[in-house]
């Protein structure tokens, strides 16, 4: 499957891998943090709508 | 119509959250595409071996790294100037961005470098510019945690960020004459001769553009959350008021 | 404008320490680097220079977080800005009153360092010359990052977090004036773009720390 990388496959894999990995990380905690402020959003103008 | 109408959060929420899908696919199936062809279908080069696949991450990255500081410094013209909270709100959803951008570049860099150069690091002008421009990325970010005031935080940082172009440049500069470097010139330039194979070049752009569809999705996305958390804010503010 | 520059410099001088305070940490940054680095006259020759810009620098940063703060707490800050004195005014008067019970102590302290350091006979010429053209430059930068800073509780580390980086221009053709001296080489270049940076920073700086400043007072 992977493509002959010759002998700096390591250091090929090793370089995708860390980019990789920071991407999703990033991805991850945008997502993560966006999704509870839009919830916790929500959850206040629904309260203050009921409580006029 | 004109772009300014932007700068109602309201509105700017609304018609992100009809872009964003076409962002997110978009910049998902470039970047995809971009990383595959560059990894499994470039041959490798008769010098570098296969490490100039390393190409395809780093170079996109280091573009958006000074491009993403490039936006915080417009975003932030524009909040001092015409005091648009979205405008403001997008420079601090920014900087995260960045930096991780700006850590890619550093690490598939460092990483390129050991078998190339024989070392993780050298002090070479690019590597150390790179270098400074993750500290001030991370002062930015230090000075938006560090203030309670929203309002106050956007115009400090707004003047950070201006203040900070400057010495950046002037950075780039002084270790230029400091130290003459290991780093090649431009992988991609007008001039035919300096030109990096079309074999890379190709894929190479469409990971560019895709890198830069991925920026924008996640500053949309995170202005957004920043405007959210504001309003969280604003809401919890009046209530209290009230109580 | 005199008034106020008398004032900071008296304060500075009796309010506990704050003047002699950053020569003594200068000394003591110096001769800790030779216990660090091992005692070879040749190797510590060679990095002195670099040492002392260094020791300056930190000695400098070190003492930014008093330059405003005093000021801050008592209220003073918020006359000083109502005065018909301008703002901008106001900071570069501060900044010159740092330099003046900071930097300038260090310019004078450096060549008596270099001795421990066993500073080459032509670098202390320089030494002397890039300090004295550098060390404005890093009070008024300093004073940038002061104001930014002033309101926050514990502003210590983040203003050196804010401030180092902006020092960097400054610190490369500052230590390489030394480093060329030292090694008798010619000088011109990096000494012309040492002044220039300073003289550029000493005329733009001030109105950017008055308009942080401005920010956080209101």
């Amino acid at each position: 499957m992977l493509p002959d990388l010759g002998k700096y496959s390591d250091t090929v894999l090793s370089a995708y891998g860390a980019s990789l990995a920071l991407l999703g990380l990033l991805v991850v905690l945008t997502l993560w943090r966006g999704t509870r402020v839009r919830r916790e959003m929500d959850a206040l103008e629904q309260r203050m709508r009921k409580d006029g | 119509m004109s772009i300014w109408e932007y700068a109602n959060p309201r509105k700017f929420l609304h018609s992100s959250e009809r872009v964003m899908p076409y962002l997110w696919v978009s910049s998902g199936v470039l970047m995809a595409v971009g990383l595959i062809w560059g990894f499994f279908f470039t041959p490798d080069d008769y010098r570098q071996g296969s490490t100039v696949k390393i190409i395809f991450l780093h170079v996109p990255a280091a573009l958006m790294a000074i491009n993403a500081w490039f936006m915080m410094l417009v975003a932030s013209l524009i909040w001092v100037i015409r005091r648009h909270h979205v405008s403001a709100l997008a420079a601090k959803a920014a900087a995260p961005v960045g930096i991780v951008m700006t850590l890619i570049a550093l690490a598939t860099g460092a990483i390129w470098g050991q078998p190339m150069w024989g070392t993780w690091w050298a002090w070479d002008p690019r590597l150390t510019s790179f270098l400074v421009l993750f500290l001030f990325y991370l002062g930015y970010i230090a000075l938006w945690e560090a203030i309670d005031n929203p309002d106050t935080a956007a115009d400090l940082t707004a003047i950070l960020c201006l203040v900070g172009t400057v010495f950046a440049v002037l950075s780039r500069y002084a270790v230029n004459f400091w130290n003459q470097g290991l780093h090649q010139g431009a992988s991609l330039s007008l001039d035919e001769k300096e030109n990096v194979a079309d074999a890379f070049s190709n894929p190479l752009y469409v990971c560019m553009v895709g890198f830069g569809l991925f920026f924008l999705a996640m500053v949309f996305y995170r202005t957004g959350t920043e405007i959210r958390a504001r309003r969280i804010k604003a809401l919890l503010a009046r209530q209290r008021q009230e109580a | 404008m005199i008034a106020l520059l008398l004032r900071d410099l008296r304060l500075a001088v009796r309010a506990g320490g704050g003047f002699g305070l950053g020569l003594a940490f200068f000394l003591i940054v110096t001769v800790m680097v030779p216990f660090s680095v091992g005692p070879e006259s040749e190797l510590l020759a060679r990095i002195a220079p670099g040492v002392l810009w260094l020791g300056a620098l930190l000695s400098c940063l070190l003492s930014l977080d008093r330059l405003l703060a005093l000021d801050w707490e008592d209220g003073s800050l918020d006359l000083l800005a109502t005065a018909p004195l301008p703002l901008e005014a106001v900071v570069s008067i501060k900044a010159l009153a740092h330099w003046i019970t900071t930097g300038l102590p260090l310019v004078l302290a450096a060549p008596v360092l270099g001795i421990l350091l066993n500073l080459p006979l032509e670098g202390f010429r320089w030494v002397v010359i890039s300090l004295f053209l550098g060390t404005p430059a890093l009070s008024v930068i300093g004073t940038f990052g002061a104001a930014l800073t002033v309101g926050l509780k514990r502003g210590g580390l983040l203003l050196s977090l804010l401030v180092m980086p902006l020092y960097v221009p400054t610190l490369i053709f500052g230590a390489e004036v030394a480093r060329r001296g030292a090694m008798g080489m010619g000088v011109e270049t990096p000494v012309l773009m040492l002044a220039g940076i300073s003289a550029a920073v000493i005329a733009l700086m001030p109105f950017a720390s008055a308009a942080v400043l401005r920010i956080n007072l209101r």
